[in-house]
């Protein structure tokens, strides 16, 4: 088991997420996290999901992703040269004497204090998910009050469109597709 | 065109070329309804209850491969569709179901008759729609149409708000055409992967067909049998594949699984290649899967991706329809006999001797697999389609009953819905009204859909209903005497009177309560014009041969006792176990196997002493 990454190119259309949480239920795949937002294509939404499954895991829950009417186009990113990033508000508790040390780690991790009163610090963090577990790590001796992650997002690098988002083409009924990376299942 | 919501709903079944829907009415679909009128060439069935709807929609679609439609009001009338939905959905049914919903400005508020159905059935839908202006409705039908029956069927559902069945929109069947850039219904495998496919095929010494339901959807029976013969491969058929292969065919070992031949469970165990067409390795096809034919390579053909790699990894896998899949692949097999390997199955298909119940002398009781046997002898010259309820008479009925031709079974097999039957069986007389439709059902699941009687009686359509009464839930009975110590917990169950009961429908009831009078009964039924519901009043505690127990070695079968339970006068003869070591289950069955001999009346008082004899044996 380890996490995958997927990208999951879906329609605008309501209900969509729903369709995909209760896939995720029903076929008991596990979520790590997963993120949505929109894309630079009209009526097309991007979703990050990252699941903890085997590598024939991971390709039973993407052509599930595929069968959903409604989902235009799948990337697995989790092997291809990638950009994971997260971000986190982590609100710390902070005295005289901490101060500085807190101030001092959140200047390692270049993460930046975005909210400061006589007893608390909060510090925004951005990175890989790991990065953002360890600066959690370093924080919890001074005493966490709050925490909250957004879930990764993540982006092929170079200049490949390997992770755009396709358009919204209508498909004549009777054309079949093809679908590269799903075609061979073999093992 | 002007037209109002409820009118576009019509329109577009119209062209969508449907016949008949099977439907009952209520607030939120009652535009719908009232427009119906002014549709006279699509006939209307009221059902008795919405899941008979959605069954007879499946049975209908199952019987003539079209889509069938079922139609509900919001609220209770949609959720009493859910069974029948999940049910299409299993078995891969192209159904449309049409709900009404409250008006738009409703939805939310816990409005009367209010159910978030999309949600409900998002699970049991290939996909649904919720449709709240009249001007979207032509486009969710005509996709929810062609979702319903491309790719790998499936149920589709369409809630539609009633204020959209109200208000009007412009009517434009072309511009509503398909609009789905996400949809993929059929994939194509590369060239690649055929010809490793042919070349594991053209290496094979042991290789065996599992054939399955995507045959029949497919309708590529002659193609099948063609590739069978060209390399000599015996085929095995799932519970849903049966009729994808004539029963007659010399190819034709049977079907495997749970309460398949044993002779075939044998051959998958040993086989060296088992070639998947269009079935999916359920879990009562493959029993434990840690042991599941591990001397075979495995090819498997389906038009489903998420198939692949599920149950069972496969080493070849050709993802897309079976016809074209076989078209590409036929070229490239080399003609073979493997008369080494049909030896090695035919030597242990003598077992048929033990399978074959007619050679067992009539003992006076009556015997679902004899009724079954006899029902196929005495109706094989005609055209018929039986369907088959949820229990034991499912199972004798797909052993004891040859069936020739596609579509000529039509049962609940992944989800397994008791009550089935009947309101299938209405459905498939409406798509083939010029066959026999025979429903084989119990006495337990037929009393869950037995309103529907009333629906054959308003229609004035003939079925010929053959209840298998054993006064028990006869297949967990089964499961109670082999594996919970014979506790027959709620399984016994009364009924009504099933003759009076016909009769009170104004339809025709018999009795049959002897082997010699099968064939009377059946041929009264067959000459009666109207509906004939038939009792036969069967064996209580027979049990259906051989199993596989839930979860156990696919070859390790409890088999049928030598001499046959059947016998009125007991056997000392032990039973035929599996030579290799027995999980506790079967030591329980086999301590249990002399008192299961002589069992029927005299053989109750010797009951009890072998069970507490049976139980030390088990710890
Ligand atoms: C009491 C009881 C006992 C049972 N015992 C047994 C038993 O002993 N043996 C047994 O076999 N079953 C048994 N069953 C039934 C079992 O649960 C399954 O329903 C059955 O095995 C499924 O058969 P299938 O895979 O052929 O059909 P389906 O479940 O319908 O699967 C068909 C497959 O074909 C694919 N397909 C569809 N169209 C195409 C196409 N055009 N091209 C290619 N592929 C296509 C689909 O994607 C799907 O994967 C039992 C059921 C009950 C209720
Ligand atoms: C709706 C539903 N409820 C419960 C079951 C569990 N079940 C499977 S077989 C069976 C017994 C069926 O009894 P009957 O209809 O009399 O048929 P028999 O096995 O006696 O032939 C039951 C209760 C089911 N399959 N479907
Ligand atoms: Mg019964």
């Amino acid at each position: 088991m380890a996490k995958h990454t997927l990208i999951a190119y879906v329609e605008d259309v309501p209900g969509v997420l729903n369709r995909i949480a209760s896939l995720f239920r029903r076929r008991n795949f596990n979520i790590d996290s997963l993120t949505v937002g929109r894309t630079e294509q009209p009526g097309v939404s991007r979703l990050t999901v990252v699941v903890e499954a085997t590598e024939a895991g991971a390709r039973i829950v993407e052509a599930n992703l595929y069968k959903l009417v409604n989902v235009l186009r799948v990337d697995d990113l989790t092997h291809k040269p990638s950009l994971f990033r997260e971000l986190g508000l982590v609100k710390v508790k902070v005295t005289a004497q901490t101060r500085s040390q807190v101030l001092e780690l959140t200047e390692v991790f270049r993460a930046r204090v975005v909210d400061v009163d006589e007893a608390t610090l909060v510090i925004e963090v951005t990175g890989t998910p790991e990065k953002i577990g360890k600066f959690e790590m370093v924080m919890r001796p001074y005493g966490i009050v709050e925490i909250v992650r957004t879930g990764a997002v993540a982006m092929a690098r170079g200049h490949e469109l390997m992770s755009a988002a396709p358009p919204l083409v209508p498909t004549a009924p009777v054309a079949d597709h093809h679908h590269d990376s799903g075609l061979s299942m073999s093992v | 065109m002007k037209l109002t919501g409820a009118e576009i709903i019509w329109e577009c079944l119209q062209k969508e070329g449907v016949d008949v829907v099977f439907g009952y009415p209520g607030g939120a679909i009652l535009p719908t309804y009232d427009a119906m009128t002014k549709y006279p060439k699509i006939h209307h069935v009221l059902v008795r209850h919405e899941q008979g709807a959605t069954h007879m929609a499946d049975g209908y679609a199952r019987a003539s491969g079209k889509v069938g439609v079922a139609i509900a009001t919001s609220g209770p009338g949609a959720t009493n569709m859910v069974t029948g939905i999940a049910t299409a959905m299993m078995d891969s049914s192209p159904i449309v179901c049409i709900t009404g919903q409250v008006g738009s400005k409703a939805i939310g508020t816990d409005a009367f008759q209010e159910t978030d159905v999309t949600g409900v059935t998002l699970p049991i839908t290939k996909h649904n729609y919720l449709v709240t202006k009249p001007g979207d409705i032509a486009r969710a039908i005509r996709e929810a149409f062609y979702i319903a029956k491309s790719g790998r069927p499936g149920p589709v559902l369409v809630d539609i708000t009633k204020d959209a069945q109200q208000m009007t929109a412009e009517f434009d069947w072309e511009a509503a055409a398909p609009r789905l850039p996400g949809y993929r219904p059929s994939y194509h495998a590369p060239a690649s992967e055929f010809a490793r496919a042919a070349e594991l095929i053209n290496s094979a010494k042991r290789p065996l067909i599992l054939a399955g339901q995507g045959i029949l959807k497919s309708g590529t029976t002659a193609e099948v049998l063609k590739l069978a013969k060209s390399a000599g491969i015996p085929i095995t058929t799932t519970l849903l594949g049966i009729g994808a292969i004539p029963a007659s065919s010399e190819f034709n070992l049977g079907m495997m699984g749970m309460h398949g031949e044993a002779w075939v469970n044998q051959a998958i165990q040993q086989a060296d290649l088992l070639i998947a067409l269009g079935m999916r390795f359920d879990d009562r096809v493959t029993g434990n899967l840690k042991t599941y034919a591990l001397n075979a390579k495995k090819i498997h053909v389906d038009i489903d991706p998420t198939e692949i790699n599920k149950n069972v990894p496969v080493d070849v896998a050709l993802i897309g329809d079976l016809r074209e899949v076989l078209e590409l692949i036929q070229p490239q097999v080399k003609k073979a006999e493997h008369a080494e390997w049909w030896a090695t199955i035919n030597a242990s298909r003598g077992d048929a001797a033990v399978r074959d119940i007619q050679s067992l002398p009539d003992s006076g009781h009556l015997y679902a697999a004899h009724v079954i046997n006899d029902l196929w002898r005495l109706t094989q010259k005609r055209d018929t389609i039986v369907v088959t309820d949820v229990g034991q008479h499912q199972m004798w009925e797909a052993q004891y009953f040859r069936h020739e031709k596609p579509r000529s079974l039509i049962t609940s097999g992944g989800l397994g819905t008791m009550g089935f039957a009947l309101p299938a069986a209405i459905g498939a007389k409406f798509a083939c009204p010029d066959k026999d439709v025979w429903v084989v059902v119990g006495d337990g699941g037929f009393q869950m859909t037995s309103c529907e009687l009333a629906t054959c009686e308003q229609e004035g359509i003939k079925v010929n209903v053959a209840i298998i009464n054993n006064s028990f839930l006869g297949m967990v009975r089964q499961w109670q005497e082999f594996f919970y110590d014979k506790r027959y917990a709620a399984t016994p169950m009364t009924g009504p009177d099933f003759v009076k009961l016909a009769e009170a429908y104004r339809l025709k009831g018999l009795r049959c309560n002897k082997r010699s009078d099968v064939k009377s009964t059946v041929a009264q039924t067959l000459a009666a014009k109207e509906t004939v519901v038939i009792d036969f009043v069967v064996e209580k505690e027979d049990t259906v041969f051989p199993m596989v127990p839930a979860g156990a070695d696919l070859d390790k079968m409890i088999r049928r006792p030598k001499q046959d339970v059947m016998l009125e006068s007991g056997s000392d003869k032990d039973w035929e176990m599996p030579s290799s070591p027995l999980p506790n289950v079967f030591a329980e069955a086999k301590a249990e196997a002399t008192v299961l001999n002589g069992r029927g009346k005299a053989a109750k008082s010797a009951k009890k002493p072998a069970r507490k004899a049976a139980k030390p044996a088990r710890r």
